[in-house]
């Protein structure tokens, strides 16, 4: 069976990457293919990893506040690249509040602080749409 | 009774315990021993290894009388929004008897660019203050003397263009440089081992920062020209021997630079400050800023050979740990910010932030803002903490673990001194793998339930979203650009252009002291962008290593 693989991105100008770190690490160990993409990304440069990795999740964390702009930008983005029918889930200091308007944008599922990785694993394990043979 | 009567007597208690452990397990397996005694503490030398305030080494506290003469300055950092909105905030905080500001800067204003670069989208004002040209640093201290008080700008690799926009307000309100006190962050090298607002690769950077040291030395004499941070390696996930070794390791690179850059220590070495963490191990916290202190003195004396006592004294700000607060029933964070203030305040720190309570959700609101500069205060003025200068010291078990850490930090700074230094490690990324392995270590811990955070992995309750969040809209986003449209088109902009122009020639070569280039051209009204575009021409960007 081929390896889920999983970006974990930054978009956005946050260097708050301790969360994505953990979460690139726990999803490698727990069998995924994971390509984390550093800091400072622009939704362009999310995009166009998730195209040339041909992912099939895009996991993003932002602790900036600036989630309800640009998580939203990079699930338009994948859209015309074709890829829309990936997973997008995201995470990081996201007011409640937020998440509905994110849901609704196309991200699946939001992390909050406190989230176990093992919630995240299982998620993308039930949610994924991988051509599995 | 002699130590080796007591090593007899202990080792007795120790095989009785043996059999209540039979009975009675301990709940789990401790890190530290069970219980410690003078048997722990044989080998120190109390003049040589603690002596006593405000002397060498200094473990006691840099001050001689510290907080019986004056209590720390009470310093919250803040900032958001828009430079009117914070200008609000800092004049309520100061209402409230703060002592100190500390400016929290935006990213786009942190990593240097303009509120209406298409880069900023989405980020301007949201962690801090949107600053893009003297006009709004002139917003930000309307009505506030710059002279009475003290301002610490958590700001990095644009560390030199805001302090020359400080420098430019003050004067414009009649004070001179001489007169301003305060401190610059002004630490790359934990930007690129932790923090992530670098934009420089690291040669020019150490120019900048020793351009600083060289140019306040004269001009700016109570400035703090730097605060080497461990504060972001702990929130990164490091231990706390990591925070303390990674930045006194960053703290021998910037001395030396500055060496090799020509100055003297003892003309510098005296307004270095640092930064710490402080978590909610209290005891080991209270061992982590005595050790440090006492690493720094001796290699100061010892390895830079520096004459002055000033040069060798550790001073530092403390922050409570973001990292440790829970989105979950926000209002135990309050307890932890507590037991985090009296770590930093029997650790003996010359300034301290409280977090507040709803900070794993969102920007604090003015109300839980209070209540941390409140606990601060309720510390100060009734726990009696701050009546004896260093009490805990003598503790068999404070003194072991001030031993253990100053121990495992200096075999650290030795391996890295090795690698040739803070600098290789870091383009090495050996920093960061190991912060990372200890970030991951502990994050197991938690999912393993081998660490209990109270309301996250045990005493769960089902609990309503929070209210009342601050939030910041897009408004501020739509402010800036507004305003800077306003500015481009009001301001000389040939004076900005031959400023600019003088910028770029000096940035080429080295022997010019970039300080005043970049004050002249912050006084044209020249925006943060417009002055890190030309740096970012000359000297290049920092290429990160990214490794998991």
């Amino acid at each position: 069976m081929k390896k889920i693989k999983v970006i974990v991105a930054k978009p956005g100008l946050d260097g708050h990457d301790r969360g994505a770190k953990v979460i690139a690490r726990a999803l490698r160990d727990a069998g995924f293919e994971v390509i984390y993409t550093g800091i400072r990304q622009t939704p362009e440069d999310i995009a166009i990893i998730a195209q040339e990795e041909d992912a099939d999740v895009i996991a993003m964390s932002l602790l900036s506040g600036a989630h309800n702009t640009l998580f939203p930008k990079v699930v338009e983005l994948l859209k015309e690249k074709g890829l829309g029918d990936r997973l997008v889930v995201g995470g990081g200091v996201i007011p409640e509040s937020d998440i509905p308007f994110l849901k609704e944008k196309g991200v699946k599922a939001i992390f909050t602080p406190g989230s176990k990785t093992e919630e995240l694993i299982n998620f993308i394990k039930e949610n994924v749409k991988c051509d599995e043979e | 009774m002699s130590i080796e009567d007591i090593k007899q007597q202990q080792e007795k208690w120790e095989n009785s315990v043996q059999k209540t452990l039979e009975k009675h397990p301990e709940r789990k397996t401790f890190e530290e021993k069970r219980l410690y005694t003078p048997t722990d503490i044989e080998n120190l030398d109390y003049i040589e290894d603690i002596g006593f305030p405000g002397e060498y080494p200094y473990t006691r506290g840099v001050q001689p009388t510290m907080y019986r003469g004056r209590l720390w300055t009470m310093r919250q950092y803040a900032g958001f929004a828009t430079a009117e909105e914070s200008n609000k905030r800092y004049k309520y905080l100061l209402e409230q008897g703060q002592t100190g500001l500390s400016c929290a800067f935006d990213l786009p204003t942190q990593i240097g660019y303009d509120s209406d670069d298409p880069i900023s989208e989405g980020e301007v004002g949201k962690v801090g203050v949107a600053i893009d040209s003297l006009r709004d640093m002139e917003i930000l201290f309307d009505g506030i003397d710059l002279s009475k008080v003290s301002t610490s700008m958590t700001i990095n690799a644009p560390a030199s263009v805001l302090l020359a926009m400080y420098i430019a307000v003050a004067e414009k309100q009649g004070n001179p440089s001489t007169s301003l006190s305060g401190t610059i962050q002004n630490d790359i090298l934990k930007e690129y081992a932790a923090r992530g607002t670098y934009i420089f690769p690291p040669k020019p950077s150490m120019r900048l920062i020793t351009d600083i040291f060289a140019y306040c030395s004269k001009n700016v004499p109570l400035w703090n020209t730097i605060s080497i941070s461990g504060y972001h390696i702990r929130e990164a996930g490091s231990t706390a021997s990591q925070e303390i070794a990674f930045t006194i390791a960053d703290g021998i690179a910037y001395v030396k630079a500055a060496i090799k850059a020509g100055l003297d220590v003892d003309t510098f070495a005296g307004r270095l400050s640092f930064f710490w963490n402080a978590h909610n191990n209290v005891l080991e916290e209270v061992g982590k800023f005595r050790a440090a202190r006492r690493i720094w003195a001796r290699i100061m004396k010892e390895k830079f050979n520096a004459k002055s006592s000033k040069s060798m004294k550790l001073r530092f700000h403390t922050q409570t740990a973001g990292s440790m607060l829970t989105a979950q029933q926000p209002d135990n964070n309050i307890v932890r910010v507590t037991l985090q203030t009296v770590a930093a305040v029997l650790g003996g720190t010359q300034s301290l932030h409280t977090n507040s309570r709803d900070e794993a959700l969102a920007l604090p609101t003015e109300e839980s803002v209070r209540t941390a500069l409140r606990t601060q205060q309720i510390v100060a003025y009734e726990s009696g903490l701050a009546d004896v200068i260093d009490p805990l010291a003598g503790s068999y078990y404070v003194e072991a673990i001030t031993d253990k850490i100053e121990k495992e930090a200096l075999e650290y700074i030795d391996k890295i001194e090795k690698m040739g230094g803070a600098v290789e490690a870091i383009e090495a990324g050996y920093i960061q793998k190991e912060i990372q392995d200890s970030a991951y270590k502990w994050q197991k811990e938690v999912e393993n339930n081998d660490r209990i955070i109270v309301g996250v992995n045990k005493f769960q309750i089902e609990e309503p979203p929070v209210k009342n969040l601050l939030r910041i809209d897009a408004s501020a986003g739509e402010l800036q650009k507004e305003k800077l449209a306003k500015l481009r088109a009001e301001r000389d902009n040939e004076a900005v252009k031959i400023s600019l122009e003088e910028l770029r020639s000096a940035c080429s070569d080295e022997n010019v002291n970039l300080m005043p280039v970049i004050l002249k051209c912050v006084k044209t009204y020249a925006t943060l962008g417009e002055i890190c575009r030309v740096m970012r021409d000359v000297f290049g960007e920092y290429e990160p290593h990214t490794n998991i």
